[in-house]
């Protein structure tokens, strides 16, 4: 009796440990959540630049203001003039290349392709004023753009097609009393539309993210701790933390989320050993452009069809634009799951001129490099995008077309809607060889997707990667990971060896009835 | 020949018996789900239960090593290749023809010699490599990261295979051993004496079974 109620009390224990172990030990996320916002808001500015005389000066044009700024910040000019927000460039190592100055002055992405010859319209989002049609770097201080990143009074805007320069009817008082800390909105009026739309380019950074609620953002949530673009990307004399692998090659200035939540945030230990190999974003950002679609697919091939002569546009189901005459046909998706690859925080780019190898496969455009075996690298969620755009076929480099302009006649795509003479212009001002062809390539680039982070409850669940229908990290074949791989070696035979063992278990034990059947009549006989 | 009730299975034997086919079933039961057969308490949980159970489970080994080698029990599973052509002859014919099991059940040799080498395999081979391979797939750690180079595998996939591996056979033994319980004196004596303890034997030495008997009933208590 006694060992009954000693093994009794054993399983109890048991018991008792294992639910202690086993049920969640979930602290109370809605206390903590609370904290958070609580302690998020934002300190007060040590300034109030409404009281200085020198802003309250007759500002006649923004150039007026920028002096005015830099009457006191007097320090500031050569900080912003050396950021990649001004040169459009910056210096990178690449593998293979060595150190190369790369950015949007030479790359070409599959969007707009390229702002070579296409300055005056792409420095609607240059920091600065009065970028001619060469492009060419202004040594001008009085050029900087202080207001496009500092308004505060959210009614700065630049004007389209004029090199960089605003609107001519802003109150530039009322601007430049307002200014402070770049705020949500100045980062996103040239990176919420990037590539000629809202959320064209990165599926992760749109319109929705001026006000997201936590739905759409757990960090910059309105209703939440409603963090600014510059609280996670700090700025150190105008060098901005944090930069998008379509123009980086280097891992070099990373912001990262380790910096808030360090490397090992879990509870469980578990989900800490995945951040070896997992980056947080995998799991946190379970779908981007949760709000309005992004561009996913741009074929060129397709432009320059005209209605009566005319340019013209379509709208797909979601009122995205499905067809343009100027820019081809695209295909708009909303909630999108991403792809995951690789990354260990370098990449190699295609710049212009660069010879394509092999013109029957895709041309990737900013190839992110990474593999299971290497140290360095995590799996990451990427936006991939695809694009079919013109190239010389002759010469096998992506052709930089002619697209904008004033007016026609001057070889502009985008007004003469001729891709022979656009390819000659662009090419000319690009200073490459053109051959006089024109051919479609498809090209493919890869784009982090680093915001829309999920509340914690919202994140990817185990069994989405972990399965073998299905897994979101089926693509990634050079590692083994439990629930999705097995041998199928091994686990054919194990089933063989179970089922002929029943087999075999069968048929013993229906001779053994027979048998003790016929002794049993042998015995009464 | 006179039958006795013999008390052939102590209390620690019994309860590590049963633990043992509670784990190994739970344990085969939550890892085959993260091995991806099936779907029952989701990948998360099934993980957690898992991990728990071998912790568990580990505990009962050392346990059980330590209970084998200080009763000198051990010695029950010294693989003999004497009679194992009768015993295999007895299920293949003499099961069928109600013949006498070739080897007596006594408390000194609990095991038939299919046993003793079926058991012994389990013990130095199927339970080892299923605990080997279960602490380095949780103590698993990328190549070069946690410093502890000894254990920087670059590939789980072997340590996930013979983990399968050693699961399978596990099975496999189970399947088996729950059908050949039934081939004792009646289908159930030996189920009952793995509950019980007490299993009635053939009585060869009436005065040494007595004080046997005697002995372990003074350890009863």
């Amino acid at each position: 009796m006694k060992k009954v109620v000693l093994i009794l009390a054993f399983i109890g224990l048991l018991v008792v440990i294992a639910v202690g172990t086993l049920s969640q030990k979930e602290t109370d996320s809605t206390t903590l959540m609370k904290l958070k916002e609580k302690y998020s808001k934002k300190e007060k500015p040590s300034v109030d630049h409404s009281k200085f005389t020198v802003l309250q000066q007759k500002f006649k044009s923004p150039q007026e203001v920028t002096k005015a700024c830099e009457s006191c910040h007097n320090m500031t000019a050569h900080q912003v003039m050396n950021s990649n927000h001004w040169n459009w460039e910056r210096e990178e190592y690449v593998q293979g290349r060595g150190v190369i100055y790369l950015g949007k002055r030479n790359a070409i992405n599959n969007f707009c392709i390229g702002t070579k010859g296409n300055e005056e319209s792409c420095a609607k989002c240059h920091i600065g004023y009065g970028m001619d049609s060469k492009g060419k770097i202004y040594t001008d201080p009085n050029n900087i753009d202080c207001l496009v990143c500092h308004d505060n009074s959210e009614t700065y805007a630049k004007a389209p097609e004029k090199g960089g320069a605003p609107l001519t009817t802003l109150d530039f008082n009322k601007i430049a009393e307002s200014v402070g800390k770049p705020k949500r909105s100045n980062c996103g009026v040239c990176h919420f539309y990037g590539g000629g739309g809202n959320n064209v380019k990165h599926g992760d950074l749109e319109m929705s993210m001026f006000e997201p609620t936590k739905e759409i953002d757990i960090h910059m949530a309105t209703d939440g701790m409603n963090l600014q673009c510059v609280d996670c990307h700090t700025t150190d004399q105008h060098n901005i933390a944090g930069k998008v692998y379509s123009l980086s090659s280097m891992s070099h200035n990373r912001n990262t989320c380790e910096q808030c939540h360090t490397a090992t945030p879990h509870e469980d230990d578990i989900l800490n050993e995945h951040t070896l190999k997992v980056a947080c974003q995998t799991c946190h950002i379970p779908t981007y452009a949760k709000a309005n679609a992004t561009k996913m697919y741009w074929d060129w091939s397709t432009a320059g069809k005209l209605k009566n002569g005319e340019p013209y546009v379509e709208e797909d189901s979601m009122g995205n634009h499905a067809y343009m005459s100027i820019k081809g046909s695209f295909v708009w998706k909303k909630n999108v799951k991403p792809d995951y690859i690789w990354f260990n925080g370098t990449a190699s780019h295609y710049l212009e001129g660069d010879k394509i190898q092999d013109t029957t496969k895709p041309l990737v455009l900013n190839q992110l490099h990474g593999s299971y075996a290497d140290d360095e690298s995590k799996i990451v969620p990427v936006k991939i995008h695809i694009a079919k755009q013109p190239y010389d076929p002759i010469n096998r480099i992506l052709i930089q077309p002619k697209l904008f302009a004033e007016e026609k006649g001057e070889g502009a795509f985008w007004k003469d809607f001729n891709w022979k003479t656009s390819a000659e212009v662009g090419m000319k001002d690009a200073g490459l060889p053109f051959s006089g062809k024109v051919s479609f390539i498809k090209t493919e680039m890869y784009w982090p997707v680093n915001h829309m982070v999920a509340s914690k409850e919202n994140t990817v669940k185990c069994n989405e990667c972990h399965t073998r229908n299905d897994s979101r990290l089926a693509g990634l074949k050079d590692f083994y990971m439990p629930g999705r791989d097995y041998s199928s070696l091994v686990d054919t035979a194990g089933k063989w060896l179970i089922i002929l063992s029943l087999i075999g278990i069968a048929f013993h034990a229906t001779f053994r009835i027979i048998a003790s059947r016929k002794l049993k009549k042998e015995v009464t006989k | 020949m006179s039958k006795k009730q013999v008390y052939i299975y102590k209390s620690f034997e019994r309860f590590w018996h049963w633990m043992q086919a509670i784990l190994i079933f739970f344990l085969g039961f939550t890892g085959f789900e993260i091995h991806g057969t099936y779907t029952f308490f989701g990948f998360r949980d099934a993980v957690r239960y898992h991990n728990f159970a071998a912790y568990i489970f580990i505990g009962l080994i050392v346990f059980a090593i330590f209970w084998h080698l200080t009763t000198g029990e051990y010695k029950q599973y010294i693989p003999t290749f004497q009679n194992i052509k009768a015993q295999l002859d007895y299920y293949i014919f003499g099961i069928f023809r109600n013949a006498p099991h070739p080897t007596k059940k006594s408390v000194l040799s609990k095991l038939n010699p299919l046993q003793k080498i079926t058991y012994f395999g389990l013990k130095i081979l199927v339970i080892p490599v299923s605990v080997t391979s279960g602490l380095l797939y949780m103590f698993y750690r990328y190549p070069t990261k946690h410093g502890v180079e000894a254990i920087n595998i670059q590939t789980l996939e072997f340590i996930a295979i013979f983990h399968t591996i050693a699961a399978i056979m596990l099975i496999a033994f189970i399947i088996t051993h729950l059908y050949l319980i039934t081939t004792g004196e009646t289908v159930t004596s030996n189920l009952k004496a793995m509950l019980t303890g007490f299993e009635e034997l053939e009585d060869e030495h009436k005065e040494e079974k007595n004080d046997e008997s005697k002995l372990s009933t003074q350890n009863l208590d």
